[in-house]
């Protein structure tokens, strides 16, 4: 496994960040989405929707990135993975265009606010499980003869992917949870806590059974993680997880603010390494390769300018966003 | 055709009807809060240059409508981003490498631009001070113009493309200038004619709402306001768009006659001065128009400038590279029709208005108001003619539509865009009935923001009165 500093990898990287930041910034959206209905109406759940409710988008808009610059930098995997995940995709989005309107809809109509908050909680879910299960898709392989994908409109379907898609939904929920834990005060906040454990403890579980699972899928992964040296090089990956798990625990016990979403990010990003040393070099694994799917040089390196210019602006005024919006959010907003 | 596709394919016409549905939805959105955004900006301008509430009123109020068209603008357009991998999958593979960085450009530039400012312009106001705010609205504004100019420019690519090569593997490929694909031949003059029809749109729906509440009393002093700067903007911006659309016209019968002879009807070519056909009934089997009223040479005069220049007709055009007829003729029809009612009500206005009789006109105010939608009616026309006319190809004169789609068949293609009608209808026609609930109600003083929910505890920022502390 060798790594070379060529455009295709830095794109890989590049796209890697953004689907990465997507996963972060809207799996905690997606996550209170999922928690919704634990919260009680009223105060509770309205705490939990301004926690959100002005960053959304711009987490949102990640996914546009990760999806749009797929297809301009890998444009063979973006038309092959489309259509192999073509039912996932569908239903991704229109869960998404459901969790979109229900911040501006619940607030518009007080007489359905019941409706747009079961809107809300299953768009969320629907497009995590989504999400996951497309995850699962990727590694277990897809069919490509030529140019496209080959295989029926169901291949993704396995008991694997439903795993991931599983999992996903639990380290969304947990992301959410940890993030309401800065944002909400009282009994949101003991509510709160209580979920993170639970979701905690569901995330690790399907952590581990994902782990687990997926070097049987195929030779590569197998060979990647049990071979030496790579057995001994990756030994530090399980090993970081079970530690932050123990203090991502003892910090939710002392309810402490933003330890447990620093370590809930933590957990997410071990399992990010790991799945991108089951990938490499792979965007289809299995098939297609980074340097396969590369769109034209030129078009690599015109984008690479923009991103160069362009993203330390964006994570600057991002960040702003944020910062205007810090601290608790109240019940009646920010103060 | 190429590569033994069926250009008849049920699941072709599935996929194309499933981009025509969820674009045309798409784009009802941000013709509206491309306008609106700049119009929210003017509004702040002007309270902060002039102090005076009724401004900061009229923000408030329209800023509640723009933050639900805006949210259904993102989750609409998240959905067409999409769009071109699930069903057009081989066009994304051949196409990719060109348009691709456009669009990626688009995100990087306009998305995360609007997307980071807009919650400080939505439930800033209180936390941020005046000028930050409105710098804020700023951005939003600006970014709404940057993703007009990418995806059109995108889009004017597919129908005038520059600057590519060809691969052996047929992929296009970008040439060695951006600027020559970015800056294609139709580009200037779509990016003009929809920006100012996004303009129009949003004047006419500001227009309408003002003249359905001086119809109901015709002293509310923020009624009158937005009537007096919507009118202004009819009567100013809808003969400009008149003149543009003329010009954009002339650069589509350079670029691509095919499409231009079947908006006009021209089935025959005239040998000696093309006739005008203001009414007809296009039948593309017998490749004639009935029916037909015409004015003797007057296409001629309009595109070549002189009433006996011969103009050639798709008896020219080999049968199979033939846009539908009836589509185009129609759409353009009403498209135009439109655009000269709206300069109608432009000039009637400025005659009032002269009169001094603006806010006193209840016949002017009702057609005001019967043109609300006639924006929106005129937008989605004109891509109607835009992309109907482009066919049969995707990329003009070297990728066809039918070569385009994914490989997916028929009933997975039918389903989903049974989920997408189902959806779009129960979620954005509730979202539109909201959109007309918030119109409805007059602008009054001391309105509230999108921030301050109707329910008490729902709010996201203090009440109106907490702000011009904090925004000290
Ligand atoms: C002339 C302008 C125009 C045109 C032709 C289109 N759009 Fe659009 N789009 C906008 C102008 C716009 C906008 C005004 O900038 C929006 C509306 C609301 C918003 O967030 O930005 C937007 C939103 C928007 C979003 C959500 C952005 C976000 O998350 O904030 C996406 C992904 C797209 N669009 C993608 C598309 C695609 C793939 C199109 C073509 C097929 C398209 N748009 C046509
Ligand atoms: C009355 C004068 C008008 C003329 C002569 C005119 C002309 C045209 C032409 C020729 C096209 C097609 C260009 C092509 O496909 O290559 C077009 C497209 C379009 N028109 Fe118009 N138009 C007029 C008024 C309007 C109005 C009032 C609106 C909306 C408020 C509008 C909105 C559009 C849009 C959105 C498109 C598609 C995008 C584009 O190709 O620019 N037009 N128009
Ligand atoms: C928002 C503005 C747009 C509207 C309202 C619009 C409208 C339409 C319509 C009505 C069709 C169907 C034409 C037919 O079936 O005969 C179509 C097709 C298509 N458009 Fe657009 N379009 C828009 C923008 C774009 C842009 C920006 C792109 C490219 C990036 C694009 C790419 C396509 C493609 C690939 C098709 C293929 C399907 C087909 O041609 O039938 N469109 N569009």
């Amino acid at each position: 496994m060798s790594v070379n500093l060529d455009l295709a990898t830095v794109w890989a990287f590049i796209i890697a960040f953004a689907v990465l930041m997507y996963v972060v910034m809207d799996g905690f959206d997606l996550g209170i989405g999922i928690l919704f209905p634990a919260f009680r109406p009223g105060e509770e759940r309205d705490q939990a929707m301004n926690a959100i409710a002005p960053v959304w988008d711009g987490n949102e808009t990640w996914l546009v990135l990760g999806g749009g610059g797929l297809f301009a930098a890998f444009p063979l995997a973006y038309a092959v993975v489309l259509p192999a995940t073509y039912p996932l995709v569908i239903a991704m989005l229109l869960g998404l265009v459901f969790r979109g309107v229900a911040f501006e809809f619940r607030w518009r109509d007080p007489r359905h606010r019941a409706l747009w908050d079961m809107a809300f909680f299953a768009g969320s879910l629907v497009a995590a499980l989504a999400q996951g299960i497309i995850l699962g898709a990727l590694l277990q392989g897809i069919r490509v003869e030529g140019r496209a994908y080959a295989g029926g409109w169901l291949d993704w379907l396995s008991p694997y992917s439903l795993l991931t898609g599983v999992g996903v939904v639990c380290g969304y929920a947990l992301l959410g949870a940890c993030w309401l834990a800065i944002k909400v005060e009282g009994s949101a906040l003991d509510r709160t806590i209580r979920h993170a454990r639970i979701a905690a403890l569901a995330t690790l579980g399907a952590m581990a059974a994902v782990s687990l699972a997926t070097p049987f899928l195929a030779g590569q992964y197998f060979a990647r993680w049990f071979q030496m040296p790579m057995l001994v090089a990756l030994a530090p990956v399980p090993v970081a997880t079970v530690a932050i798990a123990v203090l991502l625990w003892r910090a939710l016990g002392r309810r402490e603010e933003w330890p447990p979403f620093l370590y809930a990010l933590a957990l997410f990003g071990l399992g990010a390494v790991g799945l991108g040393v089951s990938m490499w070099p792979y965007v289809v694994p299995q098939s297609i390769t980074i340097w396969q799917a590369a769109a034209p040089e030129r078009s690599q390196v015109f984008m690479l300018v923009g991103v160069a210019l362009v993203m330390p602006l964006i994570l600057a005024y991002t960040g702003w966003a944020y910062w205007v919006f810090r601290g608790k959010v109240g019940d009646h907003g920010y103060h | 055709m190429a590569n033994g596709i069926d250009p008849h394919s049920a699941a072709l016409l599935l996929a194309r009807l499933q981009f025509a549905f969820t674009v045309s939805f798409h784009f009802i959105f941000p013709a509206f809060s491309i306008g609106l955004a700049s119009y929210l900006a003017v509004l702040e301008a002007l309270w902060l240059k002039t102090g005076k509430a009724l401004y900061l009123d009229l923000f408030r109020y329209w800023l509640k409508i723009f933050s639900v068209a805006f949210a259904m603008g993102v989750v609409s357009g998240l959905v067409m981003s999409y769009q071109f991998g699930t069903n057009w999958s081989v066009f994304s593979d051949k196409a990719g490498g060109v348009i691709g960085p456009l669009m990626a450009y688009e995100v990087l530039t306009a998305f995360f631009l609007e997307a980071g400012f807009l919650g400080v312009m939505l439930f800033g106001m209180g936390r941020v001070g005046k000028g930050l705010h409105f710098a804020a609205t700023l951005m939003v504004a600006v970014g709404t113009f940057i993703s007009a100019f990418w995806i059109l420019s995108v889009n004017s690519w597919m129908q005038t493309p520059t600057g590519y090569e060809i691969a052996p593997d047929g992929r296009l490929l970008p040439g060695p200038s951006w600027l020559a694909i970015i800056f294609n031949p139709s580009f200037p003059y779509r990016l003009v004619h929809t920006v100012i029809a996004a303009y129009l749109t949003t004047a006419l729906a500001v227009g309408a709402v003002a003249a359905w509440h001086l119809l109901r009393g015709s002293t509310n002093a923020h009624a009158r306001k937005m009537f007096s700067m919507a009118m202004w903007m009819a009567a100013v911006v809808a003969p400009i768009q008149i003149v543009a659309g003329d010009a954009h016209g002339l650069n589509t019968l350079e670029h691509q006659p095919a499409k231009v002879m079947a908006m006009e009807g021209h089935y025959q070519s005239h040998a000696d001065g093309a006739p005008l056909y203001l009414f007809g009934v296009p039948d593309d089997k017998a490749q004639k128009l009935d029916y037909a009223i015409a004015i003797p040479k007057a296409s001629s005069l309009i595109l070549k400038h002189d009433p006996d220049a011969p103009l050639a007709g798709l008896d020219r055009v080999a049968p199979d590279k033939r846009p539908p007829v009836a589509v185009l003729f129609w759409s353009f029809r009403i498209m135009v029709g439109l655009g000269f009612l709206m300069a109608g009500l432009g000039l009637w206005s400025l005659w009032a208005r002269w009169r001094g009789r603006l806010y006193d006109a209840p016949w002017l105010h009702r057609l005001a108001v019967a043109m609300g939608p006639s924006g929106f009616i005129a937008v989605i026309a004109g891509w109607v003619t835009t992309e109907v006319g482009r066919q049969p190809y995707t990329v003009y004169g070297l990728l066809t539509t039918a070569e385009s789609r994914s490989p997916i068949a028929a009933p997975a293609v039918a389903t989903s865009l049974v989920a997408f009608v189902l959806v779009y209808s129960a979620v954005f026609g509730v979202g539109i009935w909201y959109l007309l609930k918030l119109m409805a109600s007059p602008p009054h003083p001391h309105e509230s923001g999108p921030e301050r929910a109707p329910i008490r505890t729902a709010g996201i920022t203090p009440a109106p009165q907490h702000v011009e502390g904090a925004a000290a």
